[in-house]
């Protein structure tokens, strides 16, 4: 790890005005990334994880938005860059794996040619030359007979070559940070396997930061390295991954672990799930947001807590949750096994 | 790919045997349809009516006349029943100035439709999209006739800015004149079409905009006008080429009857047009059959084209 992290983000706060007024998807998020790190992203849908992962590219639409806070990749602040300084930026420094291989592709061109339009928008070489870098990445991420491949469609192509296609596609110009949409999600969990092998493969080979964003602890488990824990926009826990998943401190990241299938334990009659729904971000209940589906409630609660180190044990793990960390270990009754990684493959 | 077009060409054999059939049912069959009445004029005898009748053949089954007709149209014999012209060759005549009308339409309401669209799009929601929209509806509204009278009376009649209708040809008046004569046709014909097509052009591009790939392209940090060419435009355009091809399948054949007879171009439309107001079949059939070859011709045009511009489609 170097001093400088890859990616620097400070209190961001990102809202879409709306006819119902503002709708605030991100809120106060802080994190940093350094080389060779993957940090996961950990949330429901609507928690404001796949927005600030956009927002990292420059790519959330900017009509409506109120942008606040830092988010810096390198030197350059992306809420206040200019366009050209976030194409250059795009595909060269951040580069971004989405969620449906099946509909990232453009479907009326040749596999080879995205890449190649990739390579060439940030590099001055022959385009000669260029196909051959896009046949060396394909055959990198697994495509067997990539020479002639290129010269494919996606539609000619399953949806875990597709994503493959896509990873070639992100890697094509060597970023620093990955930041990888759920990339499994639509997947199926052999090819789920394969593509996260591939992104460890990654990280190892050129010391790549990943930003992975996922609802899937079982993912998680097996490849973060810290985790961030998002609800209703905004961190309610950070740690490294054996704090989260042996220590967590947030009765949601319990709501959430709880929540996991393991098959190498008895299946329960129902797996366990957390009661109620995430809220309308435009009607977000005061205080702490998880308030309403929280068991274990109290006064406190209606005043918002801020992200802090509440254990002296391990000062980098913070959480947002009023309790004190004796009653959140009296409190915290996640069936036996379901805390901790002993095995790792064993979540699915 | 052969197959394909073999399949399209027995298919417009067949779309065309039924379309010949049915217009001259349909002639056969609506009042004051009888040909050897109105061709023996107000004041004929029955006896002079019944001569016309044997001499054309009008005695004959349905079915023989029907097939009389038809071999008369491929062996170029055709008679119009109303002046006694040979239909094929009027046709023949008037063919190269709907090709002429229907060309430089097509390209002009193509271009200018895109354009239109585009723009539109990309400024969608602000106030010149609202401007564009309404223009749009403006070009839609109104009807050629209507549009083409009042570009003949104000522009051609009053200002004496264009010549008021008619159609030179190069040979007669050079290019120029032949030029200067068109712009109006070109235009009336154009504006109901750029109309629509701008409407269309924007739907598809806003459509495809929010598309993951045009994300994605973004995402590979190349500039925006790429984005715009590569992948959006690209895409968005491939409904719109199939509604152009067809579009002017429809008015090389003479579909353009209206901006024809109001310009007084003296096509095929117009023929069509003023055949009809003399229910007169021979050329009605002919004009009908040779619309329909291109409809159907470019039926098939835009099927194989649309397979070239999008990978997904195959012929089969």
């Amino acid at each position: 790890m170097t001093d400088k992290p890859l990616l620097d983000v400070e209190h961001l706060r990102v809202g879409f005005r709306t006819e119902e007024g503002v709708v605030q998807a991100v809120d106060d998020v802080t994190f940093q990334l350094h080389a060779g790190e993957v940090l996961a992203i950990v949330g429901e849908s609507g928690s404001g994880k796949s927005v600030s992962a956009l927002t990292l590219m420059g790519l959330t639409p900017k009509e409506n938005a109120i942008f606040e806070g830092i988010a810096r990749v390198g030197d350059i602040d992306v809420l206040t860059a200019r366009e050209e300084q976030l194409r250059r930026l795009r595909g060269e420094e951040v580069a971004m794996i989405f969620q449906d291989p099946m509909t990232s592709l453009n479907p009326v061109q040749r596999i080879g040619a995205q890449i190649v339009e990739q390579i060439l928008a940030h590099r001055d070489i022959p385009s000669a030359e260029a196909y051959d870098q896009t046949v060396e990445l394909l055959e990198r991420v697994g495509i067997p007979r990539a020479r002639e491949r290129i010269q494919s469609y996606p539609h000619e192509f399953s949806g875990g070559m597709r994503q493959r296609v896509m990873i070639a596609m992100a890697l094509s110009c060597d970023p620093s940070v990955l930041i990888a949409d759920e990339p499994t999600t639509a997947l199926d969990v052999t090819i789920q396997a394969q593509i996260l092998e591939v992104i460890k493969e990654l990280r190892e080979r050129t010391d790549a930061g990943v930003v992975l964003v996922t609802h899937d602890l079982g993912v998680v488990a097996d490849i973060a390295d810290r985790i961030l824990v998002m609800y209703a926009g905004r961190v309610v826990e950070q740690g490294t991954l054996d704090e989260i998943f042996y220590d967590p401190q947030h009765p949601y990241t319990w709501g959430l672990l709880g929540s996991i299938a393991r098959v190498d334990r008895p299946r329960p009659e129902r797996l366990p799930s957390i009661p109620g729904m995430p809220p309308s971000l435009h009607d977000r209940p005061t205080g702490c947001h998880f308030r309403p589906r929280c068991r274990h409630e109290f006064a406190q609660c209606t005043q918002t807590p801020s992200l802090e180190a509440r254990n002296p044990d391990s000062p980098a793990h913070t959480d947002r949750c009023w309790l004190s960390v004796e009653e959140k270990r009296a409190k915290r009754e996640i069936a036996a096994g379901q805390i901790g990684l002993e095995a790792k493959g064993a979540i699915a | 790919m052969a197959r394909f077009i073999i399949r399209r060409l027995i298919a417009m054999v067949f779309v065309m045997f039924a379309v010949s059939v049915l217009t001259f049912l349909i002639f056969n069959v609506i009042p004051n349809g009888d040909p050897a009445a109105r061709m023996a004029g107000k004041n004929s005898t029955p006896q002079q009516i019944e001569a016309i009748r044997r001499d054309w053949g009008f005695d004959d089954p349905l079915y023989k006349q029907y097939f009389t007709t038809m071999k008369k149209v491929f062996t170029g014999d055709l008679l119009s029943y109303a002046n006694r012209e040979n239909v094929v060759d009027r046709i023949k005549d008037g063919a190269p100035r709907t090709f002429v009308l229907a060309i430089g339409a097509a390209f002009i309401w193509f271009i200018s439709g895109v354009a239109l669209g585009l723009f539109s799009a990309v400024k969608a929601g602000k106030v010149s999209d609202r401007v564009v929209t309404v223009l749009s509806l403006i070009g839609i509204s109104m009807p050629v006739f209507w549009l083409g009278a009042l570009m003949n009376y104000y522009l051609g009649y009053k200002l004496g800015l264009f010549p008021n209708g008619g159609y030179v040809t190069i040979a007669d008046g050079g290019v120029f004149d032949w030029f200067y004569h068109l712009i109006m046709p070109w235009t009336a014909l154009s504006v109901l079409f750029i109309g629509v097509y701008s409407r269309v052009v924007r739907s598809s591009v806003l459509d495809t905009i929010n598309d993951d790939y045009v994300r994605t392209a973004r995402a590979k940090g190349i500039g925006e006008r790429r984005v715009m060419r590569n992948h959006v435009l690209r895409n968005s355009l491939i409904p719109v080429i199939t509604l152009w091809g067809l579009d002017f399948g429809a008015v090389l054949g003479g579909g353009a009857i209206l901006t024809e007879t109001v310009f007084d171009i003296q096509g095929v439309g117009q023929y069509f047009q003023e055949s009809i107001t003399r229910l007169d079949v021979p050329p009605v059939l002919a004009v009908t059959l040779f619309g329909s070859f291109f409809i159907v011709l470019f039926n098939a045009i835009v099927d194989i084209v649309y397979a070239a511009l999008d990978p997904r489609i195959r012929l089969s």
